[in-house]
């Protein structure tokens, strides 16, 4: 979805498609059926394709053929090197009636949305304040994108530390301000919360620099015309910043929603030993944990198979709910 | 002339290149009939040797076992190929074996399991042990090299280590808690019964040290009755039992009263948490299968040397140990048929246990003077080597099932941790197994 949004509205393609017109053109003006017209000829036309071939060969093996091969796998019951038996939509409807699927489509809900939100609302703010005129504004950008740059693996083994029960500093700040020990590995939200923080230290500055990257591109006189009307830096930023960047804040909801929807990597280090099965009650097994248990605990690929998919038609059924907002949006703008 | 003078160079080059190639090929083939013929040559080869964890064979940490061998048979390079966790482990192996491509010349396999792989799909993959020149079944332990046998009789591994089960206890929190310290009276506290082991539980949490609990973790508790239960997950034909076994019950039952009586440090075993917690003098027991002695002495640190001592559990278990099987895949078979038996024999079982802990499966291994003579010197005045071989020779054995590791985590990693860190009601805990079990396991 999100490369699709970008092609249109760079307009890249429009403009690359009027370049072999042209060469054709001239290549017209040559000896007419001379060879060397003929292989220009062939050059303009094969050779954009065979220079994005890498890249589609690529997907092919790595990106279609997965896709197809496992939705394939889906409708059947396998395990690992043994022979695919077809079992038709046995593999969905038992997915409808397990209650550990519908626990971890849960998580991943709720999951997603206390580290989006607060994630993209924290990295706008950032991008606000940077985008004003300060001392060691470079460092700032630089520093902000420092976390983006620090492994899944390396942050959450910190955190983990910083969050246990029994010896983490969160629980002793915690325990000053009388706020009792609060179980972030075992309770469902605390644990739900402390990983969501994880997720948010990550990504935080890297939206807040595609934010600022946007901003950057807003006209300065309409902050001082705004100015001149005397409004407020809030308000500037309410009805000039955010209006006028609205297409990236899309973007960057569209890309945070297929991440979160894709969360695995923090809640199963978090979990250290129960992370697969995210925490001792599930309390936070998202969807792809839930995939990578079927798949690789339980070895039953089908199962992980149909979840997998049905990962995939809620990416596509979140990307049209979007789809259809920001077209309703743009309808809203345009009139 | 021109034309036929091109087509005979051609052809001389042709066939020169066809002779070359044909030399080059006979010669490949040959050297490969060498090769299956093996045992006799003496061609240099190096031998991979999988496992996990620490197996104690290795050059640097171990009981120097693969230069000993290369001394006896200076063709012969072992190498190893260890991954750490035994569950990673097995299924890559399990992998390899359905592809019959990527495997060592030996791999080990984990009691947890071993009856998987005694499954016809992977035991076919396996030499059988009982056409070996040398192998004789007797020279274990009675249990041993049963849990490697399949349906069929065919037995794909020899057996490495047993993990009888003893007490690890602190003798100064003992003493603050007012029980004797002694681990023969500390043994007679809990003598025959694991219920008298919770009662001692009650008495020391009476009285114990503030922020102390008696045993580390409900899920230890649990593995330890379990593993000196003669009915575990599964019946005779490895279908699970396990809602209905006496033993699971016994253990389950146990292991919640600990719970309620907060007897339990409400830890997760092998957590991180967990290892911390030795150094923080958060609890008083661990139920210590002979493997275990090593985490105890490097996660208490020096700091607690001489605070631990070791005491006869209630009744012996045995909670791990390990085989080692030859792929018919190899190129060696003969030479890793002999590597695998070399390294399973009395007298290296010996020296790993003297270097690393593990106690020998081997009848003749186990009744080596030098094991019962063994002490550690992180646990001054302890008879350790007599301590786990006792406990070793009084092992029941039970019928183990392909799904029972799988159970196992469910019931120690969801139903008991629930438990502890939850306050989840035991009933409740239990419908919870129960549903993830059902989840978790095929039963086509």
């Amino acid at each position: 979805m999100a490369t699709s949004v970008r092609a249109t509205s760079d307009g890249s393609p429009r403009s690359s498609r009027t370049d072999p017109s042209t060469n054709r053109k001239s290549g017209d003006n040559g000896p007419p059926g001379g060879w060397r017209a003929k292989a220009y000829r062939l050059d303009t036309k094969a050779s954009p394709y065979a220079y994005i071939a890498p890249f589609f060969l690529c997907f092919a093996a790595f990106g279609l053929f997965p896709l197809i091969y496992t939705g394939w796998l889906s409708f059947h019951q396998v395990e690992l090197g043994t022979h695919a038996n077809w079992v038709g939509l046995r593999n969905y409807t038992a997915l409808w009636d397990n209650s550990f699927f519908w626990t971890a489509l849960r998580n991943t809900f709720t999951l997603g949305v206390i580290s989006t939100v607060p994630q993209l609302m924290m990295a706008l703010g950032l991008a606000h304040l940077l985008n004003y005129q300060m001392r060691a504004r470079g460092f700032f950008r630089v520093a902000i994108l420092a976390p983006y740059a620090t492994s899944i693996a390396a942050a959450t083994l910190v955190f983990i530390q910083l969050f246990n029960p029994d010896y983490g500093m969160i629980n002793q700040v915690l325990d000053h301000i009388g706020i009792g020990d609060v179980q972030w590995a075992s309770s469902k939200w605390p644990a739900q919360i402390a990983i969501s923080s994880i997720v948010t230290w990550r990504w935080t500055g890297y939206n807040a620099l595609i934010y600022l990257a946007a901003m950057q591109a807003v006209p300065a006189d309409l902050y001082e015309a705004a100015a001149l009307d005397g409004a407020s830096r809030w308000r500037q930023f309410i009805s000039v910043t955010i209006p006028s960047i609205r297409p990236t804040i899309f973007f960057t909801i569209i890309v945070s929603t297929i991440g979160a929807t894709q969360l695995f990597g923090e809640p199963l280090m978090f979990g250290g030993n129960v992370g697969v099965s995210g925490g001792s009650d599930h309390q936070y097994q998202t969807l792809s944990l839930y995939m990578y248990d079927k798949g690789w605990q339980v070895g039953e690929l089908g199962q992980a198979s149909a979840v997998a998919w049905v990962m995939l038609l809620i990416l596509l059924l979140i990307g049209a709910v979007q789809f259809l907002v920001i077209r309703s949006n743009r309808r809203k703008l345009g009139s | 002339m021109r034309t036929s003078g091109r087509t005979r160079k051609a052809a001389v080059i042709a066939v020169a290149g066809l002779a070359a190639c044909a030399t080059l090929i006979t010669g490949c083939s040959s050297n490969s009939k060498d090769d299956s013929k093996g045992s006799s040559s003496n061609e240099k080869i190096t031998l991979r040797i999988g496992d996990y964890g620490a197996f104690g064979y290795d050059d640097k940490t171990g009981a120097k076992l693969f230069a000993e061998y290369h001394k006896l048979h200076p063709n012969i390079t072992v190498k190893e190929d260890n991954v750490s966790d035994s569950g990673v482990y097995w299924n890559s192996l399990k992998l390899h074996l359905n592809q019959t491509s990527g495997l060592d010349d030996i791999q080990a396999i984990e009691i947890g399991f071993v009856a998987n792989a005694t499954q016809p799909q992977y035991a076919n993959k396996f030499v059988d042990f009982k056409s070996v020149k040398g192998f004789n079944a007797g020279d274990w332990l009675d249990y041993k090299e049963k849990e490697a046998t399949t349906s069929d009789g065919k037995i794909i591994g020899v057996g490495t280590d047993v993990g009888p089960t003893a007490i690890c206890y602190r003798k100064d929190m003992f003493k603050a808690a007012g029980l004797p310290t002694d681990r023969n009276a500390v043994a007679a506290l809990w003598a025959g019964d694991w219920q008298k082991f919770v009662d001692a539980g009650k008495k020391f949490q009476a009285n114990a040290p503030k922020g102390v609990a008696f045993t580390d973790s409900a899920g230890g508790l649990f593995n330890a009755v379990l593993s000196s239960q003669t009915t575990q997950y599964s019946d005779q034909s490895g279908k699970l039992i396990y809602a209905s076994s006496p033993g699971v019950q016994t253990a389950w039952n146990l292991s919640a009263e600990a719970v309620q009586d907060g007897l339990t440090a409400k830890l997760q075993q092998f957590d991180t948490t967990w290892n911390s917690a030795f150094k923080t003098n958060k609890f008083a027991t661990v139920a210590c299968p002979s493997w275990m002695i090593g985490q105890v002495a490097s996660n208490s640190g020096p700091a607690n040397k001489g605070n631990w001592d070791i005491a006869q559990p209630p009744q012996a278990g045995n909670w791990g140990g390990s085989f080692l099987g030859v792929p018919k895949s190899g190129k060696h078979l003969a030479e890793a048929e002999a590597l695998a038996q070399w390294l399973s024999a009395p007298a290296q079982q010996v020296k790993v246990f003297q270097k690393f802990g593990n106690i020998p499966s081997t009848k003749a291994g186990l009744d080596d003077p030098a094991v019962a003579n063994t002490t550690n010197p992180y646990f001054p005045g302890t008879p350790i080597g007599k301590i786990f071989s006792d406990t070793a020779h009084n092992i029941q054995p039970a019928p183990i099932g392909p799904n029972d590791g799988t159970v196992k985590d469910i019931i120690t990693k969801n139903g008991l941790l629930d438990m502890e860190q939850r306050g989840t009601s035991k009933d409740a805990a239990w419908k919870k197994v129960q549903a993830t079990v059902k989840d978790q396991v095929t039963t086509s």
